[in-house]
């Protein structure tokens, strides 16, 4: 139905149907299919142009401050998109970022590895030259939520 | 979001996360909804981030999301002693 839904890559599983008589098993492969298929694959609440959730706009500002391209799920449309999703994944919350099929984590994670540049590496982008000689020695800042929230 | 849904304290979050994970230590912060935790300890040492996550949100289960809004979490690794 609406455009930005289909933005990219996005291989939504919800995409096209309305999803309401969509079997669960077809949505559960549908889901894994997506993450078989996409080198960097985010499901997020949202579109990357239009994040519905802090959590899943930081994840989207890593990928995007990295320059690397990445599918993109949003997961709200359906409830069950993300039951299925953390079935497959073992993982509770949103985003989550997948890289070559595995889970490299959430949101927490993607900043950390943002901070250390080892994002970079698992994406398999040359660190730019200030990133590989970040600060060290200086503790990660604790992280604010009131930054995440919108 | 008004809710009948009791809120949950940071002190609970810790003292949930310390009793799930034994051996290690907690610090916990937050409003009710949102939480930032730093937890730490030796069982942490050698396995991936993900794996890392995992062991504290499988404390939470069902919770997290729901009840839990949010928990920004990050774990450390420390000398076994």
């Amino acid at each position: 139905m609406s455009d930005e839904l289909n933005r990219e890559t996005a291989v939504a599983a919800a995409d096209e149907t309305t999803a309401a008589d969509v079997p669960t098993t077809t949505l559960h492969e549908a889901i894994q299919s997506a993450i078989d298929e996409n080198e960097v694959i985010l499901f997020m609440k949202g579109v990357p142009d239009a994040p519905a959730c802090g959590f899943s706009a930081r994840a989207v500002s890593v990928l995007e401050h990295v320059g690397k391209p990445f599918a993109a799920v949003n997961i709200l449309p359906d409830p069950r998109i993300r039951q299925e999703l953390s079935a497959i994944s073992g993982w509770p919350t949103i985003p989550q970022l997948f890289v070559n099929g595995e889970l490299v984590g959430g949101a927490d994670i993607i900043a950390e590895m943002y901070e250390d540049g080892e994002i970079y590496d698992t994406l398999g982008v040359e660190r730019p030259a200030q990133a590989a000689a970040v600060e060290t020695g200086s503790e990660p800042q604790p992280l604010k939520i009131e930054n995440l929230l919108s | 979001m008004a809710s009948e849904i009791q809120d949950v304290g940071a002190t609970e979050i810790k003292t949930r996360i310390e009793a799930g994970i034994p051996g290690c230590r907690a610090t916990v912060t937050g409003d009710g909804h949102h939480f930032q935790a730093v937890v730490e300890g030796p069982m942490f040492g050698g396995i991936s981030r993900v794996a890392q996550h995992k062991l504290v949100y499988d404390v939470f289960g069902d919770e997290l999301g729901d009840r839990i809004h949010a928990l920004a979490l990050k774990t450390k690794a420390t000398e076994d002693d």
